[in-house]
């Protein structure tokens, strides 16, 4: 099956030459749950912001391919993009208070993504935002609709950010760390809600996160970041069972994992920090944190299949 | 075994008009000498109000804090700070941004007022080499520095003064966790070494288990289940316990996400619920749980405030 999002060498850099996103190839299919996991920097975030067409003026983004559904999303004029953004293709944010406006209810916030891409009445849209608002868990969705951002929970108004998401039955939802925020308990359900509405909708999810326990528990499959190229990408039980990049080992062993501590034992770390990548770099950004980096890995690197549908870039054999 | 640490039935309470929030409400515990108090819960359970008060910062509305067998309050600033320092979250705001690494990391030893300027130097630059931060960084300013080493400065600057007692209020959740385990072993490393006693709040339960001695599990206030950290992983008692262990997500593809069971109403500091606090989210709550208060019930060795535990 053709994926519904397809991306081939993506790249973005920024007004000085710094390459925020360095040709990445990513695929999601009707139905799945991509996770892109990587830590603060990676090039996680500024990749969703390349697919949805929401790229600071400074960026630069080229590709071999971007397409979403029939769409190229590289011809497209801003004008076009705002008619699939919001509908077809939508993204919830980090950060629930930021990403609502303060001045405008909950109602009317979620009415106006209606009533931009369908020809509906005021009255239609508010219902349609009870019945999501309702179908994300809320009691009370007619009160809720009534009510400013400031005087729901956290947990509340992620939950909100996610039914406006829903609006227009959108096929692909490209979600950036929508639980960050937010307790464990409440993590959960917001979790446990994504998962059950996609499996009902038949919604793609792109679910970008620096948590590899939301991986472990949500994805299909997993593409790991790491300054700005997908080191590895895999299925998500082969990810786990054989990480065959040294990245994504070293960040395994970095989880402390509930029950089975042993608490005499320093806990795996990765030493160093994220390279800045110059103009003109090549070779494996990894190699200064790296065990078993030798002088060739400052040399271009293959990348190679570890299994069908398993592939990294580090010139090591697979697990 | 020594005590070093010891709370009385401390409150603390906020007064706004029409409002009162009991942010900490009857928190009593001990702490020996080398043990890591490990204290987890939801944000805005009271976690850090409890760590401000710990430290001299506010004083509590109710309640004692003894340091040493001595109460905290008959101190003054220079003696409490030899004895309790803080390490806190957010390492990018609690740096002053003007100042350089070596400075930042001397205030609190030119701050006594009593100890001559070479020494100063030389203790500085002993910690900052401790921690692992180069002679080099100490002559920068925190934007210069990463998010980890910024905060191996500020742990410097915490035990810069040899104090006994330090109090992390979510001492990695600012970080990447590869740089996040680089800090959690050395906070176990300076502990094993210079006999330092820990309290250690954080939200994340696999943080807590990994580095604390005692877990407490707060909820409204209140402790309401406190335990040696095996004994509390291993067999939690509190539903409210149980509910924060099964959300958290372990790497383990074959596992799912969890029904935690809390449903979504959230919890009131300034409405705190009659009976048991916790009855209106527990999943076991039995009628009786709405009219009796579980305070200090202790079951199975441990403090459980449950009524069912």
């Amino acid at each position: 099956m053709t994926p519904i999002l397809e991306a081939a060498n993506l790249r973005v850099t920024f007004g000085t030459g710094v390459a925020a996103v360095r040709g990445i190839s990513l695929g999601v299919a009707r139905g799945e749950t991509h996770c892109l996991v990587g830590e603060s920097g990676c090039g996680k975030s500024v990749t969703a912001l390349a697919i949805m067409g929401l790229l600071a003026r400074t960026a630069q983004r080229s590709s071999d391919v971007l397409r979403f559904d029939d769409y190229d999303l590289m011809r497209m004029s801003e004008r076009e993009m705002s008619r699939v953004r919001g509908d077809k293709l939508a993204m919830i944010f980090q950060e629930p208070m930021t990403s609502l406006n303060p001045a405008y209810t909950i109602g009317s916030q979620m009415a106006e993504v209606l009533e931009r891409h369908r020809r509906v009445s005021r009255a239609a849209a508010l219902d349609r935002a009870a019945e999501l608002l309702a179908r994300v868990g809320i009691t009370a969705p007619g009160m809720r609709l009534k009510q400013y951002p400031h005087q729901l929970s956290g947990g509340l108004r992620q939950r909100v950010m996610i039914s406006m998401a829903l609006m227009c039955e959108p096929e692909l939802l490209i979600a950036d760390e929508p639980t960050t925020a937010l307790d464990v308990t409440v993590q959960a359900q917001i979790l446990r809600l994504l998962q059950s509405l996609q499996r009902e909708l038949g919604l793609a999810l792109l679910l970008i996160t620096h948590d590899l326990g939301i991986v472990a528990r949500m994805a299909d499959r997993v593409s790991v970041m790491y300054a700005g190229e997908i080191v590895e990408s895999a299925p998500t039980a082969a990810l786990f069972s054989a990480p065959s990049h040294p990245y994504t080992r070293g960040l395994l062993r970095c989880i402390p994992v509930p029950g089975s501590v042993r608490r005499d034992e320093p806990l795996g770390s990765i030493p160093g920090v994220v390279p800045r990548i110059a103009p003109g770099f090549v070779g494996c950004a990894f190699r200064d944190r790296c065990d078993h980096a030798i002088p060739d890995c400052a040399r271009v690197v293959p990348r190679k299949s570890a299994a069908p549908g398993h592939d990294y870039l580090c010139r090591l054999d697979a697990a | 075994m020594t005590c070093v640490v010891e709370l009385r039935d401390v409150r603390r309470e906020f007064r706004a008009p029409q409002r009162v929030v009991h942010a900490v409400d009857g928190v009593s515990f001990t702490l020996a000498e080398g043990d890591v108090l490990g204290i987890v819960g939801e944000s805005g359970c009271g976690k850090s109000t409890l760590a401000r008060v710990i430290l001299g910062l506010i004083p509590p509305t109710g309640g004692e804090v003894l340091v040493d067998g001595r109460s905290l309050a008959s101190m003054d600033r220079r003696e409490r700070a030899r004895l309790i320092q803080p390490v806190f979250q957010d390492p990018f705001s609690s740096l002053n941004p003007r100042h350089r690494v070596r400075d930042i990391v001397r205030l609190p030893l030119a701050a006594q007022g009593d100890i001559p300027a070479a020494k100063q130097r030389d203790r500085v630059m002993q910690m900052l080499e401790r921690v692992g931060i180069s002679a080099e960084m100490a002559e920068r300013r925190p934007a210069q520095l990463s998010g980890g080493q910024r905060q191996r400065v500020a742990i410097a600057r915490a035990l810069v003064l040899h104090p006994r007692i330090v109090v992390c209020d979510e001492p990695t959740s600012a970080l990447d966790v590869s740089v996040q385990a680089q800090i959690l072993n050395l906070l176990a490393e300076l502990r094993r070494d210079l006999g330092l006693t820990y309290l250690f709040i954080s939200h994340n339960l696999a943080v807590v288990e990994h580095i604390a001695t005692d877990v407490a599990v707060m909820y409204l206030g209140r402790f309401v289940e406190q335990a040696p950290v095996d004994a509390l992983f291993r067999d939690p008692r509190h539903p409210y316990t149980r509910a924060l262990l099964a959300s958290v997500l372990t790497p383990e593809p074959e596992l799912g996400i969890p029904d935690v069971g809390l449903g979504e109403s959230y919890p009131d500091p300034a409405n705190i619920p009659p009976g048991c606090r916790f009855h209106p989210r527990c999943p076991m709550a039995e009628e009786r749980c709405g009219r009796e208060a579980p305070d200090g019930i202790v079951r199975h060795g441990r403090l459980v405030e449950c009524l069912l535990a």
